[in-house]
Formats: structure tokens, C-alpha cells, sequence
């Protein structure tokens, strides 16, 4: 699969992936997309990559264990409950604050930390998956 | 809110625990001195529950608690009445000067930290245990200190024999437990009482409920498990494998004392019927007999006194089952004098093998001139249990056979001997116990032989002296503490009067055969060892022996369960779980009558008929595939048509993430696939595929008979209704499916995506399991013999 081609362009599919991805995770209270596919999205990206460049240089670009970026996902997920808990609420009421930013109304909630929660988490476990079953059988 | 008492409650029961956190910084920051220091916890808990006492004789019944979980109404909920105060006086007392004897009797152990930390626990379970009220925090405080005795019992878990010990006593202790929880529901369940306070209020529930039987009998097998009823006494002697302060804590005053305090505690609801006044002395009175013929056979100083326990049980059992106001009084008396007298006595086995180093009494001798403190409380310990007077044991004996005498009939025979044959080798055996270390000549081996430190001598004195006063000024002990325990159990207000004065009757001369055959048999006590131990000889079996044989029958028959359910084969676990669910789908549609209507023909657009035609023709070629790899991706084509089909119905998201999940699981398992050597695809005879076929041919059927039955009932739109009217107006989001899912159902998902992370984790090191080159010959030689002898 490593071919000239395929490598010279993979970085850029990449890239447009994971932008896409982070299009999907934002955009998915209102339309379709959200934490779960974006995150999905964003693992095919880094497969595309891992194909092309390999599992060592993919590991290298991630800097840290996918893992950890799952069990990071898990906690801010947790901890996007745990704000409504501080402010009087019950555990994982959405809050909600609309704050104008470079003039429009910028929709911020407790709900879109848990979505990037839930989509580290995905991210983090399925490229945990895919590189070390690549990383078995590759040797 | 609540009385002010309430404050000392919680307090009380906290501070042990509290205690137990705090054992690891004090024992560091005061060194040797932390056992008192952490002495003064149950110290400071035994003042707050004296300073009820007033309350306790004015029959004041003083009730805490707070709702634990409404939902099913149970409270943590305290009552402190005259059984559980004297109670929790014992626990705490004696508590405070075994965490003293641990000081100095653990000393070079360098877990002792650990060990302080175990012991407070297990007093404030203890502690809760008698206090609590509720149903459900009495069982919960009840397993509670089979936990902890666990981990004391098995301390010194490098010896096999403790964790043997430690095993058995949590399996027989806990196993009662569960008894005892089953019991204590089916309580809840038929009287609809849900603490000991409404059911002590009305006494006639129990009985009336027609759950009477069942509830007694588990009832009385948490009780016999706890308090080491024969055939359930095993656990105890082997318990001995525990460090000395053990053994002198939870076989003297508390853990085995637990099943007399539910018995006692359960009286007034459950007693007074011939199954009770039967069962219970048969027990108790088997129990106290054996137990006590099995004490002068042991040599061991320890194991003597474990049997003597067990007899002590027993009788305490058998006066409850008598259940007459004498027979009751007599159990309070024994039950205090015991605890006092048998905590004495295991310190000063502990005393003796930290001083002359073995417990063997054949090897003890002539130990008074060396350890002359020791020796005292010995004789203090001795005669308490013997029974002689002035001490508070005459009195428990002489009561006890008051009770046993005016009992009546056979009966009376019955009880009066087993107390007798019980009472006068116990005496023996104590007489054993307290005599032969320390008489006669000093044997070679124990030149060594010293008195042991103020800290571990402290606590055995302090008892025998507590022992003789107790007796010497009955009336007082039984202000404080006898009258108070006993009126619970009784109907009326009885206050016990014995005392030492002189008084002739049955009893006395009861007790004067009592130590006539105790010193007879103390005599010749190496005749009556040898004869037990042939008798043991010729039967060969014991309890001790069932044990092991249960255990092992236990484990491997659930070894051959396992083997069963779980012989790690793919297709057989497929196999059943699609048998499994075609069987539950035709049957709920068989039985129910459900079978649908044949739908119309569907008029379906091209399209439609095309992403039908797209399914089918990778279903073929699934089926025909000539590789693996062929298969893996022709199933993919199931997906994306089944994406096609969520899109053109208008589940946009659906069919996105179905995409993904497709072309994702698709790019894994070609991953896998192709670093795999990619075999063929297995090619059988049609005759081996029969199984499969049939079942996928009726599971396929199964479920498209379930879908159309579905879709031909009318739906409930009510909950769909409800996300599309709310979802913008409460969660601000037009998207439902994602609102549901990070809003609406959020916690869902946080134990979905919690899911996942665990699988990659799990994954992972099943991944990173190498196996290397000649674990893989084996590997293959094991799957060939598997591959041969299986299906």
C-alpha cells in the first residue's frame, strides 16, 4: 500500500479528515455529526496515516498513548457533569452560556464538553485498537 | 433534630473506625506508646456508652438513625436498649485492653500498624452490629465482622494453616450470613416490620406471619454458624492460627458472642415455641458436650481454650433454647463471666508463648517462680471459668443450674446432665490450663522463660481482678450491667439478686459434684486424652475433614461447570447464544399466539429495489467466497446497504455513523486478515453444514416474523413525542439523536463511552500477549488434540 502516491497525499487526506471530523463533532447538536462519528472520522484519518507512513511515525505524531487520550476523554466527560453539580444542579444538567464572541452569539455548554469527551474517548480507543493489531502482525 | 444522645451514638460507633484510619500516623508518631494511645478510642467509646446507663435501668430505649436508601426503606438505624449497652461495654472494654496486649504482645511484628488498624475495624463492626436497629444495617454490621475477622484471622497469611483458618471462618461465618439476610427478608417481606424496634413492639408478628419455620430456621443458622454450633464449630479451633489478641478478642467476647446477641436479641419474637425450646438445647447441649470432651484431648494451651469456647457456646445456646426467666438469667450471667474470664484466659496462653516460647502444655512446667504475674491471672482466669467462688463465674453456674434443674421432666435430666459433663471437664481442662505451666518442675527447655512486659500482662490481670470484684460485689455488676441485659429478653423486669452468700439447694450441690469430678478428671487427665484420641482414631471423620471434601467437591464441580459453559471455543459459544435467541423469539411468538399477518406485497421505489438487490448479492457472495478476506468485505456490503436504507428513510446520522462503523470495522479485520496467512475460506460437506444452515435458516425466519409482528402493532409515540417536542426547548439542540445521547440520556453514554475505553484497554493486552516460539508449538499441538477429540 505504500506507494509514492498514496504517501505524498496521505498527510493531506489526513488533515482534511480531521478537520472534518472536528466540523461533525461541533456542528452535531443540530444537524447530524456529534462525538461518536466524529471521533470515528478522526480514527479513519489516523489510519489512513498509520497505512501510509507506518505505526511508528503515527505513535510518534500522537505524542501520547491513544489511551490516554481516551481516559482523558472519559474524564472530561465526567467532569462535564460534575459542573452542573457545582452549580446547583443535578449531576450532567446541561448548562448553557451565549457569550458574544467577534460579534455573534457563541453557543458554549456543559453538553459539547461531554461531546469532545465522548469523542477523544472513541478516538483514543479504536487507534489504540487498529496500531497495536497493525504493530503485531507488521513484525 | 433528635435527642441528644443521638450525637453519642454516632459517635461511639465512628470512633473505632476512626480510630483504625488513624492507627498507621500514630503508630509511627508514638511508636510503643500507640497502643495506648489507641486504646483511649474504645476507652472514650465505652465512657459515651456508660454515660447512658442511667437511661439503660430506667428501660429508656434510645433510637438514631437516619434514611440510608428510602427507595427501598432501609435506614441506618441505631438503638441502644440494656442487651445492646451491655453488650457494647463488653466490646468496648475488653476491646481496649486487647488493643493494649496487641501493644506489647505484636511488639516486633513490623505489620503491627496494620494489625491495630484490622482490630478497631473489626470493633466498630462489632460495635454496629449490636447497636443497629435496622434490619438491614444489623446483616450489613453482621457480614462486616466476618470481613474483618477474616483478615485477622488470616494475618499471618505467609502460614498456610492461617489462611486455611481465615478461609473457612469466612465461608462458614459468611455462609450463615447470607442465612441470616435471606431470614431478615423474608422479615421484611411477611411483616412488613423493616427494624428491631417494630418488631420487638409487636411480638406476636413473627409467629403469626406464617413464615414462622423458615424464618427461624435461617435465623438459627446464621446464629449457629456465627456462634460455632457443632457440626459449624470447625472454624473456630482452626481460627487459632490467628495472633493471640485475636483469639482472645473475637473467641471470647465478641464475633462467636454475635449469634448468642442475635438469639438473645430475638427471644422475645421467636422464643417461647417447642421448636425453639427444642432445636436450641439439643444443639447448644451436643455442642457443649463435645466441645467440651474435645478440649482436655488437645495439648495445644490455645486449642484447649478454643474447645472450651465452643462448649461455652453451647451452653449459652442450650440456656437460651430453655428460655425460662432462671434459664435467661443464668445465660446473661455466663455469657458476661465468660467473656471476662475466657479473654483472660487466651492472654495468658498468649503470655505463655511469648514468655516461655510453646503453647505445649507437655512442655510447660514450673513457670511461677518466673512468671509469677501471669500465673495469678491464670488463677483468677481458671477459677472465673471453673466457677468457684467468690468469683462472678459461681454465680453464672450456680444459675445455671438453678435453670437447668427446675426445667422439668427428661427434659430437666437432659439439661442438668449435659451442664454437668460439660461444666466438669471444662473445669478440668481450665484447671489444666492455669496449673501445669506454671507447677511442678521447670523443664530444661524453658531456662529462658520470662515475665512478659506490663503491656501484655496488664490486660489478663485487669480481667481476673474484674472477674473477682464482679463477684465479690454482685449487686453492682448487676445494676450496671446484668439487669440491663436481661429485661429485653424477659417479659417483665426481673432484676437477678444472686450473690455469693451462702445458699444451699439443687444448684450448690451441683456444683459441688462439679468440681469433685473436675478435680477427678484434671487427675487423670493423660487417661482420659488418650481415651478421646482413640475414640477420634476409630472414627476417622470430623467436620474438619468434611470441610476440606466440600471445598474440593465445591471447586471442582465448578471447574467441570465452567469447562461446560466456557471451553473457549467460537463456534460453540455462537451456537448456543443463536440457539438461545431463536428459542426465546419462537416461543414468546408460538405461545403468545403473535404469528403476524403476511404483509401486502411493498410497492417499493427502484431505488429501493436496487439497495435491496445490493444486499442480496453480497449475502451471495459472503456465502460463496473463496477467501476470507473475500467474506470480510463482501459482509461490508450488508452494512452499507443497511446505511442506504437509514439515509433514504431519513436517519441521516444513523446512516453516517454506519458508514463509519462499516468501512472502519471492515479496514480492522482486513488489517487483521491480511497479516494473518490468509487460508481459504473452510470448505466442508454439506452434511457438516446442516447445524449451521438450520440455524441461521430459522433464525433468519425468527427474526423477520418478529419484525413484521412489530411493526403490524400500533406504536406508543409517546416517548419519541416527547424528545421531538423538548429537545430544542430544554437541550437547545435540533439534532435528536445527538440531544438524546449527550443530553437527554447522557449518563448512558458516559457508561457506553466507559465501555470502550475498557475494551481498548482490554484489547490491548490481549494483543501484547506474545506468544513465543515453543509456547506456539504447544499452542498448536493443543488446538490439533482439541480439533481431533471435539465436534
Amino acid at each position: 500500500m505504500r506507494t509514492v502516491i498514496f504517501r505524498v497525499t496521505a498527510p493531506y487526506l489526513t488533515s482534511l479528515m480531521f478537520l472534518f471530523s472536528l466540523f461533525v463533532l461541533l456542528r452535531g447538536h443540530n444537524e447530524p455529526g456529534g462525538g461518536f462519528i466524529g471521533g470515528l472520522i478522526a480514527a479513519s484519518a489516523i489510519a489512513v496515516y498509520g497505512m501510509a507512513v507506518g505505526v511508528e511515525a503515527v505513535r510518534r505524531a500522537l505524542f501520547f498513548h491513544p489511551i490516554a487520550y481516551a481516559a482523558f476523554g472519559l474524564v472530561l466527560a465526567v467532569l462535564a457533569g460534575f459542573v452542573s453539580i457545582f452549580a446547583g444542579f443535578q449531576f450532567m444538567t446541561g448548562l448553557w452560556a451565549f457569550p458574544a464572541i467577534l460579534g455573534g452569539d457563541v453557543a458554549l455548554s456543559t453538553t459539547l464538553l461531554f461531546d469532545i469527551g465522548v469523542y477523544l474517548v472513541i478516538v483514543g480507543a479504536i487507534c489504540a485498537i487498529a496500531l497495536s493489531l497493525e504493530e503485531r502482525y507488521s513484525d | 433534630m433528635g435527642a441528644w444522645y443521638e450525637q453519642f451514638f454516632y459517635l461511639a460507633i465512628a470512633l473505632p473506625f476512626v480510630g483504625a484510619a488513624l492507627s498507621s500516623p500514630i503508630g509511627r508518631v508514638f511508636g510503643r506508646m500507640a497502643a495506648l494511645v489507641l486504646a483511649l478510642f474504645p476507652v472514650a467509646g465505652f465512657l459515651l456508652i456508660f454515660a447512658l446507663s442511667e437511661e439503660v435501668q430506667g428501660r429508656q430505649i434510645m433510637l438514631a438513625g437516619f434514611d440510608w436508601i428510602p427507595a427501598f426503606d432501609v435506614r441506618m438505624s441505631f438503638r441502644l436498649d440494656g442487651l445492646s449497652y451491655a453488650f457494647a461495654l463488653l466490646i468496648l472494654g475488653i476491646g481496649a485492653l486487647i488493643v493494649v496486649y496487641t501493644g506489647g504482645y505484636l511488639e516486633k511484628s513490623p505489620r503491627i500498624r496494620q494489625f491495630y488498624a484490622f482490630i478497631l475495624m473489626f470493633m466498630g463492626s462489632m460495635l454496629g452490629l449490636v447497636l443497629a436497629d435496622d434490619l438491614i444495617t444489623l446483616f450489613i454490621f453482621w457480614e462486616l465482622t466476618s470481613i474483618t475477622s477474616f483478615l485477622l484471622i488470616g494475618f499471618e497469611h505467609e502460614r498456610e494453616a492461617a489462611r486455611r483458618g481465615a478461609i473457612q471462618a469466612l465461608v462458614i461465618t459468611g455462609g450463615g450470613g447470607l442465612a441470616l439476610l435471606a431470614g431478615l427478608i423474608m422479615i421484611r417481606e411477611t411483616t412488613g416490620l423493616s427494624s428491631l424496634s417494630e418488631i420487638l413492639d409487636q411480638p406476636e408478628a413473627i409467629i403469626e406471619s406464617g413464615a414462622y419455620v423458615p424464618v427461624l430456621i435461617l435465623l438459627l443458622i446464621g446464629a449457629f454458624t456465627k456462634s460455632a454450633q457443632m457440626p459449624f464449630h470447625v472454624w473456630l479451633p482452626n481460627a487459632m492460627e490467628a495472633p493471640t489478641p485475636v483469639s482472645a478478642y473475637l473467641h471470647s467476647a465478641t464475633m462467636v458472642k454475635a449469634g448468642i446477641y442475635l438469639l438473645m436479641r430475638f427471644f422475645p419474637v421467636l422464643g417461647g415455641t417447642p421448636m425453639w425450646e427444642i432445636i436450641l438445647p439439643v444443639f447448644g447441649g451436643v455442642t457443649l458436650v463435645v466441645g467440651a470432651l474435645l478440649s482436655i484431648r488437645q495439648s495445644d494451651v490455645k486449642l484447649m481454650l478454643a474447645y472450651t469456647t465452643v462448649a461455652s457456646l453451647g451452653l449459652l445456646v442450650m440456656m437460651i433454647g430453655i428460655g425460662s426467666e432462671l434459664a435467661l438469667e443464668a445465660a446473661v450471667l455466663y455469657l458476661i463471666s465468660h467473656s471476662l474470664a475466657k479473654a483472660c484466659l487466651f492472654m495468658v496462653a498468649g503470655s505463655i508463648d511469648h514468655g516461655a516460647g510453646t503453647r505445649d502444655i507437655r512442655a510447660l512446667g514450673g513457670l511461677w517462680r518466673t512468671m509469677p504475674v501471669t500465673f495469678a491471672a491464670a488463677l483468677l482466669g481458671a477459677a472465673a471459668m471453673g466457677g468457684l467462688p467468690p468469683l462472678f463465674g459461681f454465680l453464672a453456674k450456680e444459675e445455671v443450674y438453678a435453670a437447668t434443674a427446675e426445667a422439668g421432666g427428661l427434659y430437666a435430666w437432659f439439661v442438668t446432665g449435659a451442664a454437668l459433663i460439660g461444666n466438669s471437664v471444662m473445669f478440668a481442662t481450665v484447671l489444666i490450663v492455669a496449673l501445669k505451666p506454671f507447677i511442678g518442675q521447670l523443664p530444661t527447655g524453658l531456662r529462658k522463660a520470662h515475665e512478659t512486659g506490663i503491656l501484655v500482662w496488664f490486660g489478663p490481670l485487669f480481667l481476673g481482678v474484674v472477674g473477682l470484684f464482679a463477684g465479690i460485689f454482685s449487686q453492682v455488676t448487676h445494676q450496671f450491667i446484668s439487669n440491663p441485659m436481661a429485661p429485653p429478653s424477659l417479659d417483665e423486669a426481673v432484676a437477678i439478686t444472686i450473690s455469693v452468700g451462702f445458699h444451699l439447694g439443687a444448684a450448690l450441690y451441683l456444683s459441688i459434684v462439679t468440681i469433685i469430678l473436675g478435680v477427678l478428671l484434671y487427675r487423670r487427665s493423660q487417661v482420659v486424652r488418650a481415651r478421646i484420641a482413640t475414640l477420634l482414631a476409630r472414627i476417622g471423620w470430623g467436620p474438619d475433614r468434611g470441610f476440606d471434601q466440600v471445598m474440593r467437591g465445591l471447586i471442582s464441580g465448578a471447574f467441570r461447570l465452567t469447562n461446560f459453559l466456557q471451553p473457549g471455543r467460537l463456534d460453540y459459544y455462537m451456537r448456543v447464544t443463536f440457539v438461545v435467541i431463536i428459542g426465546a423469539l419462537w416461543f414468546s411468538l408460538i405461545r403468545s399466539d403473535a404469528l403476524p399477518a403476511l404483509p401486502e406485497f411493498p410497492r417499493l421505489y427502484f431505488y429501493e429495489w436496487a439497495v435491496l438487490g445490493i444486499l442480496v448479492l453480497g449475502l451471495v457472495v459472503v456465502a460463496n467466497a473463496p477467501s476470507r478476506l473475500a467474506a470480510v468485505v463482501s459482509l461490508g456490503i450488508q452494512g452499507l446497504a443497511v446505511a442506504l436504507l437509514f439515509m433514504l428513510l431519513g436517519a441521516p446520522d444513523l446512516s453516517f455513523t454506519q458508514f463509519m462503523v462499516e468501512i472502519l470495522s471492515v479496514a480492522i479485520l482486513a488489517l487483521v486478515m491480511t497479516r494473518l496467512r490468509l487460508m481459504p475460506a473452510d470448505r466442508r460437506p454439506f452434511r457438516e453444514v446442516i447445524p449451521e444452515l438450520t440455524i441461521a435458516i430459522a433464525g433468519g425466519l425468527g427474526f423477520a416474523l418478529f419484525l413484521i409482528t412489530v411493526s403490524q402493532i400500533e406504536l406508543d409515540t409517546s416517548v419519541s413525542d416527547f424528545f421531538t417536542r423538548y429537545s430544542y426547548v430544554i437541550a437547545h439542540g435540533r439534532n435528536i439523536v445527538n440531544v438524546i445521547l449527550v443530553d437527554f440520556r447522557a449518563v448512558d453514554t458516559m457508561g457506553e463511552i466507559a465501555v470502550v475505553l475498557t475494551t481498548g484497554a482490554a484489547i490491548l493486552a490481549l494483543v501484547r500477549i506474545r506468544v513465543s516460539k515453543k509456547d506456539r508449538a504447544g499452542v498448536k499441538r493443543k488446538r490439533r488434540a482439541l480439533e481431533g477429540g471435539g465436534l
